[in-house]
């Protein structure tokens, strides 16, 4: 391999010599590669750290906040729940079932290596549109990727989103989440704190997949991007079962006092980040290190990011007990060297001493930029753009063209092919509700979660965007009847070197932590994705939440389904209008533009305990929340999932339907239920202040709207299936 | 009744087995490791669901040479019941006690999904709790569940009646439509000549709980207890 130059391997000038100055002298090429993994952006958080602290990070539920491999709320009986959400983007723009397969890999090492059992799998996807082929490839190849990773570790992928848009072209986005039980006495963190203590190091052997990878996901995407294929790694999730077997059973026999798995800047940051936290050094001998290839140099095992890893720290004296456990498992736990208290990172080759930097600076003392962000042009020309302005359109015409539009469209073609029942807990399916529900054995429980996010709305106003993309996650909870507890997320935006990319940032970031400081949902984990840009320009600004909920007994749940002929359909919440930012804007008329609807977030949080209420007190039939094509479409997945038409009537306000129908305005929810049940329902919407507007009833085969008993839209159930159906496999036939 | 709920590296549906069988059913039943070499004191086995050895080779294909397989062939050849459940079902073929072999998928895809079987043969030790004729819905989720065998061994199956199970429609209807992998005539579990080994792609142990959406799972369970039980008090 040619050695590259610091600027080569990321590092600006003036951090060059900032390091020159902590050594005292230059670092040599092993040295520099590892201060160069640290300090990118993906390790470092250079340009988000100042950002991220705006975040609530605690609350009542919160066992462990951001800090460590992942975030850890309370569900009750001694139990928690163990979750994170990470970017694999750019490895899956080059490489698309690996780069998606091995995102699958990291997340999950992140959740055993706390001790817990992974229990689910989620992912929030973003492609550019399914008309270019190239998309179609990136497309089938992530789905291909999480899924063969992820069926074969028998964890169910039991929830996301995919959204296709221009701006993703060349650079999609491949967000996966991981969910993890844990008993609290149970959960492990990765500290090392006896200085003498064997590191060790087991599971798959190291090469040279994967070299810079966490420098490469700090760049921009570029023609060249292509040759940085050996950047993606290649995974083996079988290897990654053995390692979740294997592990766990450590954790139960409390034999580790450290684990930490390797992941982006392999070695260099698993064993830094372990020794670093508590001040302690460190010895490793890279001649001890399992390796699959020949010849290579300390540079290279200490930056190699080859998958399905993991170092242990043994408690004292169980060494020769996990090494047992491990062979049971057919895998080699091998010592490549030991924690010291000299606060030094040395890395030996032998008897030689092939380079040696300070563990605190190597993770504390990266750089921090708090950039100035500058507000773009087109801000106020969008939120200035008046839709009513617009050429009047068909409603019937609107409505098909949502249903088939591939973001709004049934996602069966891709959860098909995610086992998403493996582990028997799942109790509300992929395509039946808002979120999906498992049950957790042995208990009452069950545990609810999402993803969410809209990248459109954020683009338009990121600070308005931010805080939606929190309540429609909670709300989407408490739509299948659960409480919301705490967040995970993904930021994925552009270059924060430019200015206007800074000021979406900034301003999403401080909408999101308006949201969940107000929805009592903190957030307890996360992941940075920046420079997602290719020669076209950024991606929309995409900040993605993770979150979950828990329902105290989960018989008290609710899916989307319309149940019964004569059941009363209602909308909970404000009747708004408005219509900046819709889907229904850029695909009927082409526009991407308008003021983004403000979250109400006070009221949010009042519908959410509405709906909690009238859930577990058994009135709800159904709940499906307004989000993507409005108050139509969500009234057509109801019909759809419960195989049952509707009848429903609509007042026009004195101005077009399209804003009643395709509104994305937040804060509201379709439910339906028992016809005895209208005066509760009206008594408990009044008793939290949210507004009830009474629609109409599930009926017949088609799904008809009305306006001033004019019939304004009539579709069929068979025909609205075949076109929601089946839009995505005709795409990808 | 004692099952046992046989463990390979890469296993992942055995948690799901044995929780079934022991939470649902009330039986007793141990996990067995593939390195474990007896199998005595067992009235059921069960080889689950998963990606053994990462099916890296060719589906079941490597865990046929696991320490335990001489015994559980030994098992079944004794008579004892034994039920392959998807990677398991694979397994039988690959180490000859149930004919045929697995395909890919047609759609080259792997395919998770709730469908419609049809019960082919009742009275069996798997299915004396159900009617012949009946459908019940149990969860798929494989990428390999495309069965194939020769047109002789075909009508061998046919004619000694070892088709336990095939992909249906919602109204009993057979098409290409309701397959979810192409197999051949729609085959979704067979039984060897004997009786007493099944091997089937669809999971019944997801299906086994009014939480999971569906209990038709148990039956096929309960069969098995019942025939054990009968067995004994003969």
């Amino acid at each position: 391999m040619r050695e590259l130059s610091y600027q080569e391997m990321g590092l600006p000038e003036e951090e060059y010599e900032q390091i020159k100055t902590i050594m005292g002298r230059e670092p040599n090429y092993l040295e520099l590669g590892m201060w160069a993994v640290m300090w990118s952006e993906h390790c470092g958080y250079k340009n988000s750290r100042p950002l991220l602290k705006q975040f609530p990070t605690e609350g009542p539920q919160v066992i462990q906040g951001p800090g460590e491999n992942a975030g850890v709320v309370d569900i009750g009986d001694g139990q928690a729940l163990v979750f994170k959400i990470e970017s694999h983007n750019h490895p899956s723009a080059i490489e698309p079932y690996q780069g998606a397969a091995t995102g699958v890999g990291g997340i999950v090492r992140d959740i055993f290596t706390m001790g817990a059992r992974p229990i689910a799998l989620l992912n929030s996807l973003r492609f550019g549109e399914l008309d270019d082929p190239q998309v179609r490839e990136l497309f089938a190849g992530v789905v291909a990727g999480i899924a063969g990773y992820g069926n074969c570790l028998g964890i169910p992928t039991v929830a996301g989103e995919v959204y296709f848009h221009p701006s993703y072209k060349g650079n999609p986005l491949v967000n996966a989440m991981c969910v993890g039980l844990v008993n609290i006495d149970e959960i492990a963190l990765a500290v090392a704190s006896e200085a003498g203590s064997p590191i060790m190091m087991v599971g798959a052997k190291t090469g040279r997949d994967g070299i810079h990878g966490a420098t490469f996901a700090s760049e921009e995407l570029s023609e060249s991007s292509r040759e940085k294929r050996p950047s993606v790694q290649v995974g083996d999730p079988f290897m990654e079962k053995l390692l979740i077997e294997a592990c766990l059973e450590l954790i139960q026999e409390d034999l580790v006092a450290g684990m930490q798995d390797l992941g982006a800047a392999g070695l260099t940051s698993s064993i830094a980040e372990t020794a670093g936290k508590k001040g302690m050094g460190v010895e490793i001998d890279v001649l001890r290190v399992p390796r699959r290839e020949k010849g290579m140099t300390p540079y290279e095992v200490m930056i190699s990011e080859s998958q399905e890893r993991m170092l242990i720290v043994p408690r004292q004296g169980k060494e020769q007990r996990i090494k047992e456990i491990f062979a049971k498992w057919g895998l080699d736990a091998t010592v490549i060297g030991q924690v010291t208290d000299s606060g030094m990172f040395r890395v030996f080759e032998g008897e030689r001493l092939a380079g040696e930097v300070p563990v605190e600076s190597l993770t504390g003392g990266c750089p921090v930029y708090t950039r100035v962000g500058e507000e773009p042009p087109y801000y106020r020309e969008y939120r200035s753009f008046n839709p009513d302005s617009l050429p009047p359109y068909s409603y019937q015409k609107a409505l098909e063209e949502l249903l088939g539009t591939p973001s709004i469209a049934s996602k069966r073609w891709v959860y098909t092919q995610y086992d998403y029942q493996v582990m028997t807990n799942t109790a509300v399916v992929p395509g039946d509700g808002d979120a999906a529900v498992l049950r957790v054995k042995g208990t009452a429980k069950g545990v609810a979660m999402t993803t969410d996010g809209n990248s459109r709305l954020v683009y338009l106003d990121p600070y308005q965007g931010g805080k939606l993309a929190v309540c429609e996650a909670a709300r989407n909870l408490a739509c299948v009847g659960a409480r919301p507890l705490a967040l995970t997320n993904c930021l994925n935006f552009g270059s924060p070197e430019k200015p206007h990319i800074y000021w979406q940032m900034k301003n999403a970031i401080r909408g999101m932590a308006e949201a969940a400081r107000v929805l009592d949902t903190p957030v307890v984990s996360g992941n940075v994705s920046l420079y997602n840009e290719t020669a076209a320009g950024a991606i929309y600004p995409t900040p993605v939440i993770g979150m979950v909920g828990l329902i105290n007994d989960i018989e008290h749940r609710c899916d989307m389904g319309f149940k019964q002929e004569g059941d009363i359909i209602v909308m909970l919440g404000r009747r708004r209008d408005e219509l900046g930012g819709s889907e229904y804007l850029y695909r009927c008329h082409g526009v991407e533009s308008g003021a983004v609807p403000v979250a109400d977030l006070d009221e949010e949080k009042r519908l959410i305990e509405l709906l909690l209420e009238l859930i577990r007190e058994g009135v709800l039939c159904s709940c499906h929340d307004i989000s993507d094509g409005g108050l139509a479409v969500a009234l057509a997945e109801s019909a759809l999932k419960g195989q049952k038409g509707f009848e429903i009537q609509v007042t026009d306000n004195g101005r077009p339907l399209d804003g009643i129908l395709f509104s994305e305005a937040p804060g509201r929810v379709v439910v339906s239920f028992k016809d005895n049940q209208m005066i509760a329902v009206k008594e408990k919407a009044g008793q939290y202040g949210i507004g009830i507007q009474v629609l109409g009833e599930v009926k017949g085969e088609d799904m008809v709207l009305k306006c001033a008993k004019k019939e304004v839209i009539r579709l069929s159930l068979e025909q609205a299936g075949k076109i929601w159906g089946e839009a995505i496999e005709c795409c990808m036939k | 009744m004692k099952f046992a709920v046989v463990v390979f590296p890469g296993s992942n549906c055995d948690a799901d087995c044995y929780h079934a069988v022991k939470n649902v059913m009330g039986q007793e039943v141990d996990y067995v490791w593939h390195k474990e070499e007896n199998l005595k004191g067992y009235d059921a086995l069960i080889l689950p669901g998963g990606f053994s050895y990462g099916d890296y080779l060719r589906t079941g294909a490597i865990a046929r040479f696991s320490p335990i397989m001489p015994a559980v062939v030994d098992f079944a050849r004794r008579g004892g019941l034994v039920i392959g459940i998807c990677n398991g079902f694979q397994i039988l073929l690959e180490a000859g006690l149930l004919p045929g072999a697995m395909l890919r998928n047609k759609s080259l895809r792997f395919v998770c999904d709730t469908v419609y079987l049809k019960v082919k043969r009742s009275g069996t030790p798997f299915t004396n709790q159900l009617q012949e004729g009946e459908l019940i819905r149990v969860p798929v989720a494989h990428g390999e569940g495309n069965y194939y065998c020769g047109p002789a061994t075909l009508e061998e199956l046919e004619r000694n009646r070892q088709i336990v199970f095939t992909y249906s429609g919602p109204g009993g209807e057979e098409g290409e439509e309701y397959n979810p992998n192409g197999s051949q005539a729609n085959i979704a579990g067979i039984i060897n000549r004997e009786g007493n080994v099944l091997g089937m792609m669809p999971h019944p142990e997801r299906c086994a709980e009014h939480v999971l959406g569906g209990t038709d799972g148990c039956r096929i369970f309960a069969s098995m207890i019942n025939w054990l039980k009968e067995a004994r008090v003969k």
